[in-house]
């Protein structure tokens, strides 16, 4: 036999597998963390809750979380609802499903107006900070070098963002809430300026060291305009880690927004977040504990689900932290 | 190294500067006005509000009002808009009351974190690490405010313990034993209540920290020398891994006082958290600018005393 | 003497994976006299290195199956802490980058010192005076002045030299060097594997010396493995593997090293290396080999004779079948 048959073709077996996206692998291994796909599950479960509840509030009478019944005041959870009521009062199914407050208003109604205001003070609050991070962190990343009137942009970006950092930020929040008019846009656009700063240094650190990746000095080479290296290019691989951190902040946001709620500066009535509605409770703490309870138990778990979520994206988007054999 | 401190302080004293102009403007940019505070009351003629807004130097334009606030602060001449008094004497009063709060709630989550966290590292995996983690996420979800108003229920209605403010009331007559033990007590459940979010957050951070570092070239270098673990992760690693945390010693100054001002709130704790809110509430110009002002120089101060441990602790800079 | 000093039989580690486990060694065997230097070939991915991190037992992966024994004992058996005597102190093991494997915030001195006080007892002043002894005879200059400095302002090639110090400073019977070279200037490189050979002679160490590059197996080596897909598919005396390679793996080596003298073209092996998780069911080498042939995609070679001790896992040299090799 000689040694003469050429190569050997390859089995069927032995060929590479087919590609997988980084997309397609950041979710296989997000798809194994339990506590993140619980995480994720449950804010699915609120965005449902919150975008139903705001049409069901405002639609259906039964859900009205403004309608007052005072024969109906501070109930606990699951009670009847009182057949002194009117027809288009009682709550459906005849029952409180969260009991009521003290003017008899329907806490799970409440509840339900509650999710889709704070919910979007979370998110508007971070597209904010997330819009203003993104810019002051990417122009200071690619431009860094120029300058203005002598000093770098890099240096002076960077020395404001450590000036907004040396602030107590929340002192700062409650400072301009309470001294603004009381609107919901005035918090949102307040928690939002007061929370880009970990966006920016996110995304300034990923462009300084993408600008200087091959991939970039060859667009650069073959004459692509800044703009389009700028968006096509950078930003897209910058976003991991700022993906991460809009998951969390949002979780802030939130806490800070009940927070304000708590210290009497949040969003004024006949709005519901949850913060108000624990702020109310906490008079009627020793006789109607549900009110301070439920919607502090709402706000814990929703906070937890988005930090869940972010966590769960920050490891399953690290390829150090895959799990190895011990 | 030298050079290196001479040189952060000069940027820590240009950032304060920074800061006190960017406060100030923020503040004035706000439309209320201490005036309105309580424009229905009778009391309050219109010769009376002329006269506040002259003292107050109201009427005249931004940075005159800037150089003034400045001037008058540095001269002690500072007077706040609710008492008349002087603001910085109030201030010293109330933080002198607040610090306590602070060092006992910074001791309690640096010393807590750093054993949890390192060992959640070292035994990564492990329901330990798992428990720890589930339980730091929860602490970083819960709203602070009602955990405390749920401690003191509890305290309150189980324990029938007093928690509220900085002593038991009437237990001045009490021996010094006793009212000492009733400060402690007093200052234990804020501090505890404050410490929970910081323990949270730092301890996730230090397993970070702790697991890069394990990973490092040097660590299979010790474990190759015939080490013991201990030796190898307290000793070895540790040291490394503890570098960033005293870069973040100073940053951790702003988060103790915006807690300060919800926790002061809740627990009744006269302190520089309490002025500010109600400062904020009488829109107290002075007293809000001052604090705010005040705030940012504390931080700074935390800053630059992490800046000389950081040039102590690391022989990269140490030794150029 | 009646056994080697290290004898490594029918080694498996595999490593945990989202899929299953993953072999990296896949049954190695090689053995070690004492004071002699063997080489360990391959390329990158072929398991050298998880080979000799398993000797030490400083592996992730899980040993599998195999036995390591080091003078007699099998390693794999011993408890933690008489595994943790054995390193630095028996067996002492150099790295392939210099510029990361010194703590970079303790004074050379100290991690000089620390092996010393260790697993020899000694006083501080003691350990001290050794650790500059041991600087000077890797060939730092001032020595003395060396111990008080932090790693950051040595030079690659001396730290290096440091990390040889640190291996060698409680005289150990073997010493493993993995890629000791690799990450240093090529001035540097001659240096550095001239020091070893004069510390080898000076305290009858064997040497365990894993690379990629054949010209330093030349020099300094005696007797060399080579290594592929996680198994050993040649080995013998240095001088017969490189005037007659048997594995066509081996082969390929040396006739793609370039030739100064020769204005040919250069040879490159056609393929990759399969990655361990998708192993074939035969020879590893089988879809880059010019001469496979019948038996070599379904059955794994085993060690055939080629003029003892040189052997190769190759079907071409199965004396029961006739094939020709051409030479």
């Amino acid at each position: 036999m000689t040694a003469d048959t050429g190569p050997v073709l390859v089995p069927a077996a032995e060929q590479l597998g087919a590609a997988e996206t980084p997309l397609q692998q950041v979710w296989r291994a997000f798809r194994k963390d339990r506590l993140a796909m619980a995480g994720l599950y449950l804010l699915i479960a609120l965005l449902v809750l919150a975008l139903v509840g705001k049409l069901i509030t405002e639609w259906w009478v039964l859900f009205d979380p403004t309608t007052v019944r005072l024969p109906d005041k501070l109930l606990p959870p699951l009670s009847r609802a009182s057949s002194a009521l009117p027809a288009e009062q009682v709550p459906p199914f005849g029952r409180y499903w969260f009991g009521t407050d003290e003017l008899g208003r329907n806490v799970f109604a409440r509840m339900l107006q509650g999710s889709f205001v704070s919910l979007s003070v979370g998110i508007v609050a971070v597209s904010i900070s997330l819009s203003v991070g993104i810019v002051i962190g990417g122009v200071a990343g690619f431009y860094g070098e120029r300058k203005l009137l002598l000093v770098g942009i890099d240096t002076i970006l960077m020395r404001f963002t450590d000036v907004v950092l040396c602030f107590p930020t929340f002192f700062l929040i409650l400072t301009v809430v309470a001294l603004l008019p009381p609107s919901i846009y005035n918090i949102m656009a307040v928690i939002g300026l007061t929370s880009w700063m970990s966006t920016a240094r996110f995304v300034r650190a990923e462009f300084l060291s993408l600008r200087e990746r091959d991939f970039v000095v060859a667009a650069h080479a073959l004459g692509l305009p800044e703009w389009r290296i700028i968006f096509r290019h950078l930003v897209p691989n910058a976003m991991a880690p700022v993906l991460v951190t809009a998951t969390i902040d949002v979780a802030y946001a939130i806490l800070t927004e009940s927070a304000l709620s708590f210290l009497g500066f949040g969003v004024r009535p006949p709005f519901a977040t949850w913060g108000n509605i624990l702020a109310d409770g906490r008079n009627y703490i020793f006789d109607a504990p549900w009110l301070f309870a439920i919607p502090g138990t709402a706000i814990l778990l929703v906070v937890l689900a988005f930090n869940l979520v972010g966590e769960g994206l920050r490891d399953a988007m690290n390829p150090r932290l895959r799990k190895r054999s011990r | 190294m030298w050079r290196f401190l001479a040189r952060t302080l000069w940027q820590r004293l240009l950032l304060l500067v920074l800061i006190s102009i960017i406060s100030h403007t923020v503040i004035h940019l706000a439309p209320g006005e201490p005036t309105e505070v309580d424009p229905l009351n009778p009391m309050m003629k219109a010769e009376d509000i002329a006269r506040i807004r002259q003292a107050f130097h109201l009427d005249d334009p931004i940075y005159v009002q800037y150089l003034d606030w400045m001037r008058d602060l540095l001269t002690g001449n500072l007077k706040s808009f609710q008492n008349g008094l002087p603001v910085l004497p109030q201030i010293w009063d109330r933080f002198l009351n607040s610090l306590p709060l602070f060092v006992c709630t910074t001791l309690i989550v640096w010393t807590l974190s750093f054993p949890t966290g390192i060992h959640a590292a070292v035994k990564r995996g492990s329901r330990y690490d798992r428990g720890t983690t589930f339980i730091a996420y929860a602490l970083i979800s819960v709203p602070g405010f009602f955990l405390s108003y749920l401690m003191i229920l509890g305290m309150v209605q189980v324990f029938h313990m007093p928690v509220l403010g900085l002593r038991t009331f009437g237990s001045q007559g009490a021996s010094a034993t006793v009212r000492a033990m009733d400060r402690v007590w007093h200052l234990a459940i804020p501090s505890i209540m404050a410490a929970l979010t910081g323990i949270a957050v730092l301890s996730r951070y230090v397993r970070s920290q702790m697991l890069e570092v394990l990973e490092q070239d040097y660590v299979r270098t010790a474990r190759a020398k015939g080490l013991d673990e201990g030796a190898v992760v307290y000793g070895h690693a540790l040291r490394n891994a503890l570098l960033p945390f005293v870069t973040m010693f100073g940053f951790l100054v702003p988060g103790l006082i915006s807690g300060s001002v919800i926790f002061e709130q809740i627990f009744a704790w006269p302190g520089l958290g309490l002025l500010g809110y109600d400062a904020i509430i009488a829109r107290d110009f002075p007293m809000i600018l001052t604090l705010n002002f005040i705030a940012a120089v504390l931080t700074l101060t935390g800053i630059f005393i992490s800046d000389i441990l950081y040039a102590l602790v690391d022989p990269r800079i140490r030794v150029q | 003497m009646t056994h080697p000093l290290l004898s490594i039989r029918d080694l498996r580690v595999e490593f945990e994976t989202d899929a299953g486990p993953v072999p990296a060694v896949r049954g190695v065997d090689l053995e070690l006299e004492e004071g002699e230097t063997v080489a360990l070939v391959g390329e990158s991915g072929c398991g050298k290195s998880v080979t000799a991190l398993s000797i030490m037992r400083l592996m992730s992966g899980r040993v599998a199956g195999g036995q390591i024994d080091f003078r007699g004992q099998n390693l794999a058996s011993l408890s933690e802490p008489a595994m943790r005597r054995v390193r630095g102190a028996q067996i002492g093991m150099i790295f392939q980058e210099p510029m990361t494997s010194l703590n970079p915030v303790f004074k050379i001195g100290r991690q000089i010192e620390e092996v010393l006080t260790l697993h020899q007892g000694l006083s501080p002043s003691a350990a001290r005076g050794q650790a500059v002894e041991l600087l000077g005879r890797v060939g730092i200059p001032s020595p003395a002045a060396r111990l008080e400095q932090y790693p950051h302002e040595l030079s690659g090639g001396m730290k290096q030299r440091v990390m040889i110090a640190i291996a060698i400073a409680c005289r150990p019977a073997l010493l493993i060097a993995d890629e000791p070279t690799t990450a240093l200037d090529v001035t540097i490189q001659a240096q550095i594997m001239v020091l070893l050979r004069s510390l080898q002679r000076e305290l009858g160490m064997a040497v365990l010396l894993i690379t990629h590059d054949l010209g330093l197996v030349a020099h300094f080596a005696e007797r060399v493995n080579v290594m592929y897909a996680g198994k050993i598919v040649e080995h013998g005396g240095v001088r017969e593997i490189f005037k007659q390679p048997a594995h066509p793996y081996t082969r390929a080596l040396l006739a793609a090293l370039p030739d100064p003298t020769k204005r040919a073209r250069l040879e490159a092996i056609g393929g990759r290396v399969p990655s361990p998780a998708m192993l074939p069911r035969g020879c590893a080498f089988c879809t880059r080999c010019k001469h496979a042939f019948e038996p070599c995609p379904d059955q794994q070679p085993p060690l055939f004779d080629v003029g003892a001790p040189h052997v190769a896992a190759c079907w071409l040299h199965d004396p029961g079948r006739a094939a020709v090799l051409e030479s």
